[in-house]
C-alpha cells in the first residue's frame, strides 16, 4: 500500500457485510423466543452499525486520495490457474452503491419496524431483510465476478424468501417461485458469460481483467466483427436483464409486489433490481469494447422503459403502478449504460433509490392508513387525513416525473442528453426516452390524484384512516429530503460549472467522460433538452390533472372509446399469457408426460420394481431346493463334490494352487 | 508288499458304499453308521499314503479323525435318541422341520 494514511475500516472492510449477517443469524436463530423489541434493536443496530462503518470506510477512501482500494482477505476457490478469492474493493462506484445500500436499507429497516409491527413472523422478516443486506453488500464490494455472483444469487434467494413471506397465501408463494425461476434464466446467461470470460482471459478478477483490456490486448469489436467480448457482454447483460427486470424477463417484478411493502421498497425498487445496472457499469471496460452489445443494452433499456410505462398508465393497484414504474426507470438506467453515459446511469440509480424507496414507503403508509386496501379506485381524498404521507409522496412524484430542482430531473436529464448525443440511433432512443418521461409524469400524477384528491371512495364508516407512527414517517421525511437534494451534485453543471458526480465517477469510466462535453454548443443543447423534458413532464401532469381531478369520469369515457388499446394495456400486453402458452405449458407437458410418466414411472421405477420382483421370483423358485429332506441335502453335497472333482480332473489349470497358498 | 493303489481302491469302494448307504437308507442309525464308514475309508487312505510317503502326518490326522468321530458319535447318538423319543420313529423322511 503506497498510502501512509491510517485506514482501519478499509483494512477490515469485511466488517461492513458481516454486521448484517450477524444480525440475521442472531435474529433467525434466537429471535423466535424474543419480544419484538429485542428483534428490532438487533436488526436496526446491525444495519445501523454497518451504515456507520460504511461511512467511515468512505471517509478513509476520500482521505487516501480516492485511490481504489482492494484487499484479498482469503482464497476461496483455487483450482489450477484459477483463483477466486474473498476479495473486497472500494472505489468510486462502490462508494455510491455501499452508501445507497446501507443508508436506504437502514431507513427501510426503521420503517419496517412500524409497518410489520402487527404481523406474524416479525423476527423471520428481519432475519431475511438483514440477510439481504449482507448479500447485497457482498455484491457491491466484491472484487471479482465470482464473489459478485455469490451476492447476486444471495439477494435472489432473499428476494424469493421475502416475496413469499406470506407463504400461506398461494399467490405470494407462486410469485416467489416466479421471481426465482425467471431470474434464474438470466443467471444462466451470467454464468455462461463468466465462463466465456475465464476461457478468454484466464481470470475473473475485475482488476486483472480490466487491466488486460486497458493494456490493449483486445481491440474494439465493431459491428463487423462479433468476437468473444461481444458475446461475453451479451451473456452478462442477459443476467442483468433477469435481475433488473428488463424486457424479456421483466415479468417477475410486478408479481413480486406480493411481498410486504418495505421489501418492495428495498429489494424490488431501491437496491437489488439495480444490481444489473451496477454489474453492467462495473463491466464498462468490456462493454465499451463491444459496441454491438452496447447497442443491444441501449435498445432493450429504451424499449423496456417505454413498454413498462405504457402498462403503468392503466394499472389500478397502487403497488403495481410503482412496480411498472420501477421497470421503466431501470430501463432508463440501461439506456444510459448502453449509450455510454455510465455516470448518468449510476446517478439515476442513486436518485431512483431515494425517490422510488420513498414512493413505495409512502404507498405502504397509504395502504397502512386505509387498512390494507391497495386498489386506487377505492381510495381518494386522503390528502387531509395523512398529510405527512401526502407531502413526502408528492415530493417523490415530482422527483420521478423530472420536475426541476428535484433529484430525478438531473439524472433523467443526463440520460436523455447522453442518448441524444450517442452516435448509433441516438435520436430515436431520445424520442422514446422523452415519450417515456411524459408517460411517467402522467401515471405518477394519476396515482397522486386518484389516491389523495377528490372525494373518498372507501367506506368511511368501516375504514378508520390514520397517519402512520413516527418510525414510519421518519424514514419518509429523510428520504423526501434526499429526493430533493440528491441530484444537486449536478447543479453546477447547469451553470457551466463542474459536474461533481460525473467527475467523481469519471476515473472508473475512462474515456467516457461526463455528459455535457464542456463545449458551449453542447451546454446549450443540454439546456434545450432539459427544457423539452420539463415541458413533457408538465404535459403529463396537466393531462393527469384534467383526467383525474378536474373531470373525474372523463378517464373512463376515454378508456371506453379506446377499448382494444385499453384492454391490451390492462392485461399487460398479454405477455404473461404468452409466456404461459409458449413456455410454461409445454414445460409442464414435457415434465408430466415425458419425464414423469415415461421416464420416471416407465423406465426408472419400472427397472427398480422389475429387479425387485425378479429377485422375488427367483427366490421363490430356489427356495424349493431347501426341502428339509436330509437325504436330498446329502445328494447336493455329493453332486457338488463330484462337480469340483470333475473340474479339477478335466481342467487341470484350475487345480493348481494359487500363488499365495504355496508354502 | 501290497501296493498303495490297492489300499486306495479299497478306500474308494468303502467311501462309495458309505455315500450310497447315506443317500438311500432311511434309518437314522444306518445313516450314522454310513458316516462312520466314510470316515474310516478316509482314515484308511491317510494311513496308506503315510506308509507310501514315509511320513507320519497321515497317521496323526487319523488320530484326530478318530477323536472327532468319537465326539460326533456322542452328540449324534444323543440327537438320534431325542428324535426317537419325540417321533417314535427313526425314519429320516419325517425329520423335515427345517423345510420352508
Amino acid at each position: 500500500m503506497p498510502t501512509t494514511i491510517f485506514t482501519p475500516m478499509l483494512d477490515y472492510l469485511w466488517i461492513i457485510p458481516l454486521l448484517p449477517l450477524l444480525g440475521s443469524a442472531v435474529n433467525g436463530l434466537l429471535g423466535s423466543k424474543w419480544p419484538n423489541k429485542t428483534v428490532t434493536w438487533v436488526a436496526i443496530g446491525s444495519t445501523g452499525l454497518s451504515f456507520l462503518c460504511a461511512l467511515e470506510a468512505v471517509r478513509e477512501f476520500f482521505a487516501s486520495g480516492q485511490v481504489p482500494f482492494r484487499k484479498e482477505f482469503f482464497t476461496w476457490i483455487a483450482a489450477g490457474n484459477f483463483r477466486a478469492g474473498f476479495d473486497l474493493q472500494m472505489d468510486q462506484l462502490t462508494v455510491v452503491m455501499v452508501l445507497v445500500v446501507t443508508g436506504v436499507g437502514w431507513l427501510i429497516h426503521i420503517y419496517a419496524t412500524g409497518y410489520m409491527a402487527h404481523e406474524g413472523g416479525y423476527y423471520r422478516f428481519f432475519s431475511y431483510l438483514n440477510l439481504f443486506m449482507f448479500f447485497m453488500l457482498i455484491l457491491v464490494l466484491a472484487a471479482n465476478y465470482v464473489l459478485l455472483f455469490v451476492g447476486w444469487e444471495g439477494v435472489g434467494l432473499c428476494s424469493y424468501l421475502l416475496i413469499g413471506f406470506y407463504f400461506l397465501k398461494k399467490s405470494a408463494s407462486n410469485a416467489g417461485n416466479k421471481a426465482f425461476i425467471v431470474t434464474r434464466i438470466g443467471d444462466f446467461g451470467f454464468m455462461l458469460g463468466m465462463l466465456l470470460l475465464f476461457r478468454a482471459f484466464g481470470t475473473l478478477d475485475f482488476q486483472t481483467l480490466f487491466d488486460a483490456q486497458h493494456a490493449g490486448g483486445w481491440p474494439v469489436e465493431t459491428s463487423g466483427q462479433l468476437g468473444t467480448l461481444t458475446f461475453a457482454c451479451l451473456l452478462l447483460f442477459m443476467g442483468a436483464c433477469g435481475k433488473s427486470a428488463q424486457l424479456p424477463l421483466y415479468v417477475w417484478l410486478p408479481d413480486a409486489m406480493e411481498g410486504p411493502t418495505p421489501v418492495s421498497a428495498l429489494i424490488h425498487a431501491a437496491t437489488m433490481v439495480t444490481a444489473g445496472v451496477y454489474m453492467v457499469a462495473r463491466s464498462n471496460v468490456l462493454f465499451t469494447r463491444a459496441p454491438t452489445a452496447m447497442l443491444v443494452v441501449a435498445i432493450i433499456g429504451c424499449a423496456t422503459a417505454f413498454f413498462a410505462a405504457t402498462i403503468g398508465l392503466v394499472q389500478t393497484d397502487i403497488k403495481k403502478v410503482l412496480a411498472y414504474s420501477t421497470i421503466s426507470q431501470l430501463g432508463y438506467m440501461f439506456l444510459a449504460c448502453g449509450v455510454g453515459v455510465y455516470t448518468a446511469g449510476i446517478f439515476h440509480l442513486m436518485t431512483h433509490a431515494f425517490f422510488k424507496a420513498l414512493l413505495f414507503l409512502a404507498a405502504g403508509s397509504v395502504i397502512h392508513a386505509v387498512g390494507g386496501e391497495q386498489d386506487m379506485r377505492s381510495m381518494g381524498g386522503l390528502y387531509k387525513k395523512i398529510p405527512y404521507t401526502f407531502w413526502t409522496m408528492l415530493i417523490a412524484t415530482l422527483a420521478i416525473a423530472g420536475i426541476p430542482v428535484f433529484a430525478g430531473f438531473f439524472s433523467k436529464d443526463a440520460i436523455l442528453f447522453g442518448a441524444f448525443q450517442s452516435e448509433s440511433g441516438g435520436h430515436i432512443l431520445y424520442a422514446f426516452g422523452l415519450l417515456t418521461a411524459l408517460l411517467t409524469s402522467f401515471y405518477m400524477f394519476r396515482l397522486i390524484f386518484l389516491t389523495f384528491s377528490g372525494k373518498p371512495r372507501y367506506d368511511e364508516h368501516k375504514v378508520h384512516v390514520h397517519e402512520s407512527p413516527w418510525n414510519m414517517l421518519g424514514p419518509l421525511v429523510v428520504l423526501a429530503v434526499l429526493s430533493v437534494i440528491g441530484g444537486w451534485f449536478a447543479f453546477p453543471a447547469f451553470f457551466k460549472g463542474p459536474d461533481y458526480f460525473a467527475n467523481f465517477l469519471g476515473p472508473l469510466f475512462g474515456a467516457h467522460k461526463a455528459a455535457g462535453g464542456g463545449t458551449e454548443a453542447a451546454h446549450n443543447l443540454e439546456l434545450i433538452l432539459a427544457g423539452v423534458a420539463v415541458v413533457a413532464a408538465a404535459i403529463g401532469l396537466l393531462v393527469a390533472y384534467w383526467l383525474y381531478s378536474r373531470q373525474p369520469g372523463k378517464a373512463d369515457e376515454l378508456a371506453k372509446s379506446m377499448q382494444p388499446a385499453y384492454k391490451t394495456l390492462l392485461n399487460k400486453y398479454y405477455v404473461d399469457e404468452l409466456y404461459d402458452a409458449a413456455v410454461v405449458r409445454p414445460l409442464v407437458w414435457l415434465s408430466t408426460q415425458v419425464f414423469w410418466k415415461a421416464a420416471d414411472v416407465g423406465a426408472i421405477d419400472a427397472a427398480v420394481n422389475g429387479i425387485a420382483s425378479g429377485t422375488t421370483a427367483i427366490g421363490d423358485g430356489v427356495r424349493h431346493t431347501q426341502s428339509g429332506n436330509t437325504r436330498s441335502y446329502a445328494v447336493w453335497v455329493v453332486v457338488g463334490a463330484i462337480v469340483i472333482l470333475g473340474i479339477v480332473f478335466f481342467w487341470p489349470s484350475l487345480g493348481k494352487p494359487v500363488a499365495g497358498m504355496v508354502r | 508288499m501290497v501296493p498303495t493303489s490297492y489300499y486306495i481302491v479299497l478306500s474308494a469302494i468303502l467311501f462309495g458304499l458309505g455315500v450310497f448307504a447315506f443317500i438311500f437308507k432311511r434309518n437314522l442309525i444306518t445313516m450314522f453308521m454310513s458316516i462312520e464308514l466314510m470316515l474310516n475309508a478316509v482314515n484308511l487312505a491317510f494311513v496308506a499314503f503315510s506308509q507310501a510317503l514315509g511320513k507320519p502326518d497321515g497317521q496323526v490326522f487319523v488320530l484326530f479323525v478318530i477323536v472327532v468321530a468319537a465326539a460326533e458319535a456322542a452328540v449324534g447318538l444323543g440327537i438320534i435318541i431325542l428324535i426317537a423319543r419325540n417321533r417314535q420313529s427313526l425314519n429320516v423322511e419325517r425329520v423335515d422341520l427345517l423345510k420352508l
